[in-house]
């Protein structure tokens, strides 16, 4: 291949990414007409808001070379103590805050065993995943809770600014930051360095410990807060809440293109891997195709989306050995 | 002491510690629980621990080469599901084969996993997380949102949770624990003195090592795959047998709890390290704290799940502080024992005299 010939823009995950989902647009367009109306749009996110938003942060976790499988229980844990202390009395708002601080301390818990006693963080969040529903299982018992004040459930149904519910706007923001924060900050090249190789990392002056801590402890507050919302959205509170979040949160993630052994990955790619699936739920429900269905095809394009590119290395390869012999 | 570290290996007491744990467990919750020491207990324990031991062993495996394999849930639900329907359209079946039919088909799902991470080199997370949602999906579609039910099922396999090995008193062993000591201990052999056994420690502890010393590592990994896939297989026949109705959600969140047993059980998350003893001693702990406390008068049975967690984490722990000192420990012994040969044949020999 001559140098001038810009294939290598084209083979980025971004761009078949963005292919692949005017793909699915344009025949969503064509199967509906309200496809590309605001409230079309707007309720596309609004299905699955809690899961992109920790979305988010998971992806800085899976960059600096951990994971967090707890983010599901600890979404169900925060939802249960703000509705265990509004039971009891607490005022909402001082249950909410309550609820984010559990949330820290779940971040707080994980990231001590993982930073600083340097355990795998796979074991450290799989107790987590476990023990935190236990925490939630303990407070809400197998009840339901809900009548919560008129406010809060409009928090999670009401459009606030135009037609944008507030965890919609919450999404856009932290959107922003967290670009902001791995793309063009100290902090952000420090979680790709740690990613690629955390020795190096150390012995060249990085605070490796206060980086995981900091992500842990953010992905607990984000996750608890993400629970909170949902709570607000269904407008009742279940032990159950949230359960088995963590394996769509961590399929969207690495189809945008990170890598799981960290070190790489783009929030442009986890974009536009929200995008893509949010849109192609919304395709395959147009077509009455149902929810177990719709993962099963999640779980297809989550293998192929790393099994395609190695084929295509491998085929280059024997490709260039063929021509290799010819010549 | 010195002489300790020939017999004993740190990873071996590790394992000693679990004993003493299940040791610990069982007199406490005999302090709490009125009729604790009775023979329904321990059938109750031995029951519910058989198919997570089964599970466990073959997590195992997979574990040892630095993978792992999330989509065993969903492998024993479609199992039991396959080997249900075959048994109620053919009543009069083999038993042998309907056992036959739920390896089987376990193998061939383990197998499409094998492929994807040996040949497409897709990171095992990837792929069994996917598979995890594939194969439930695929069940899902495939059932039509039709239950297996008992009365479906032939008499011989509705009896077959009762029916006993030996009795030892009233304590009974059934069938189904039976089926699970003799995995356990057939791989335990086939790791311990197998060519394939060490192989699979080898590559775990250094894939490239193993690479560059010529292993089929590939070949290895695969069959590490189907083996666990085959394993998750009886795990499903094992669960029909125990419930005799199939749904189409049997075995969700089996891959957790046999990951928590291996963990718990001392197998090493990042491969290379872990016996197929330490698993099933995992899935007996587990297994005794939660049967034990789902029985506990004062503690609601919502407590469980917490208590579990805190337990699998302070295993993983004790796993990294503890098993350094005692590896550090050994080490020393043997620095000090080089460093003072005299003194080493002396007491050797002092000690066979």
């Amino acid at each position: 291949m001559p140098p001038s010939f810009k294939w290598d823009s084209l083979k980025r995950w971004e761009t078949l990414l963005a292919v692949v989902l005017a793909v699915v647009v344009i025949f969503n367009i064509s199967q509906s007409s309200v496809f590309l109306r605001v409230d079309n749009l707007v309720n596309l996110f609004m299905l699955h808001i809690e899961k992109i938003i920790v979305v988010l942060i998971m992806t800085l976790i899976i960059i600096n070379g951990e994971i967090d499988l707890s983010v599901a229980s600890v979404m169900g844990l925060g939802a249960c103590v703000v509705a265990n202390l509004y039971e009891r009395g607490v005022s909402m708002e001082a249950a909410i805050l309550v609820g984010l601080g559990v949330g820290a301390l779940c971040g707080i818990i994980n990231g001590f065993w993982v930073a600083y006693v340097r355990l795998p963080s796979l074991a450290v969040t799989l107790a987590g995943l476990i023990a935190y529903h236990g925490i939630a299982e303990m407070l809400v018992e197998d009840r339901s809770i809900g009548n919560f004040p008129d406010w809060f459930n409009q928090l999670g149904q009401k459009a606030l600014i135009g037609p944008l519910p507030l965890s919609l706007v919450i999404f856009f923001i932290l959107f922003i930051i967290f670009a902001a924060v791995l793309h063009f900050s100290a902090f952000g090249r420090y979680v790709f360095v740690i990613g690629n190789n955390r020795e190096a990392a150390r012995y060249s002056g990085v605070r490796v410990r206060q980086v995981k801590m900091m992500l842990y402890i953010m992905s607990g507050v984000i996750a608890s807060l993400a629970g909170i919302l949902f709570a607000a959205r269904l407008g009742a509170v279940r032990a159950s809440t949230a359960e088995g979040f963590e394996l769509d949160i961590i399929t969207v993630v690495l189809l945008g293109g990170v890598s799981i052994f960290g070190g790489k990955g783009t929030l442009a790619g986890v974009g536009l891997s929200i995008m893509l699936v949010l849109c192609l739920r919304n395709g395959m429900n147009l077509l009455s195709i149902t929810g177990n269905t719709q993962s099963t095809v999640i779980g297809v394009l989550l293998i192929f989306s790393v099994l395609i590119p190695n084929l295509t290395q491998d085929f280059q390869g024997f490709w260039n050995r063929r021509r290799m012999i010819a010549k | 002491m010195y002489r300790i570290r020939h017999y004993i290996r740190p990873e071996q007491i590790r394992e000693f510690s679990l004993i003493f744990i299940i040791m610990l467990a069982v007199l406490f919750f005999g302090t709490q629980i009125d009729g604790y020491y009775s023979a329904r207990t321990f059938n109750r324990i031995a029951a519910s621990v058989a198919i997570i031991t089964v599970l466990a062993a073959g997590q195992t495996l997979v574990i040892l080469t630095r993978n792992i394999d999330l989509s065993i849930g969903s492998i024993v639900g479609f199992a039991s599901y396959f080997a249900g329907q075959q048994l109620s359209a053919n009543q009069d079946m083999h038993p042998l084969i309907a056992v036959g039919i739920a390896i089987g088909f376990g193998a061939l799902l383990g197998s499409v996993n094998g492929l994807l991470v040996v040949y497409g080199r897709v990171p095992s997370i990837i792929v069994t997380l996917g598979t995890l949602a594939i194969y439930r999906g695929v069940l899902v579609d495939y059932a039509q949102a039709k239950t297996i039910t008992t009365d479906m099922m032939p008499t011989w396999l509705v009896d077959l949770p009762r029916v006993n090995l030996f009795t030892v008193g009233e304590i009974e062993i059934r069938v189904m624990v039976g089926v699970a000591v003799l995995v356990v201990i057939a791989f335990q052999l086939c790791l311990t003195y197998l060519l394939l056994g060490r192989r699979l420690y080898a590559i775990g502890s250094n894939p490239d090592a193993a690479r560059v010393a010529g292993l089929p590592a590939r070949r290895i990994v695969l069959l590490a795959y189907i083996l666990c896939g085959a394993l998750a297989g009886l795990g499903g026949f094992m669960f029909l047998v125990r419930f005799g109705t199939i749904t189409v959600s049997a075995g969700v969140g089996l891959e957790l709890s046999a990951v928590a047993a291996a963990v718990v059980g001392g197998v090493n998350i990042f491969g290379g390290a872990g016996t197929m003893f330490g698993a099933l001693f995992g899935a007996v702990v587990i297994g005794t704290l939660e049967q034990s406390l789902l029985r506990m008068p004062n503690v609601s049975e919502f407590v469980r799940d917490a208590l579990l967690g805190l337990f699998i984490l302070l295993a993983v722990a004790s796993d990294a502080v503890i098993l350094q000192q005692l590896r550090s420990l050994w080490a020393r012994w043997a620095r000090e024992a080089r460093e003072t040969p005299a003194a080493h044949s002396e007491k050797e020999s002092g000690h066979a005299s």
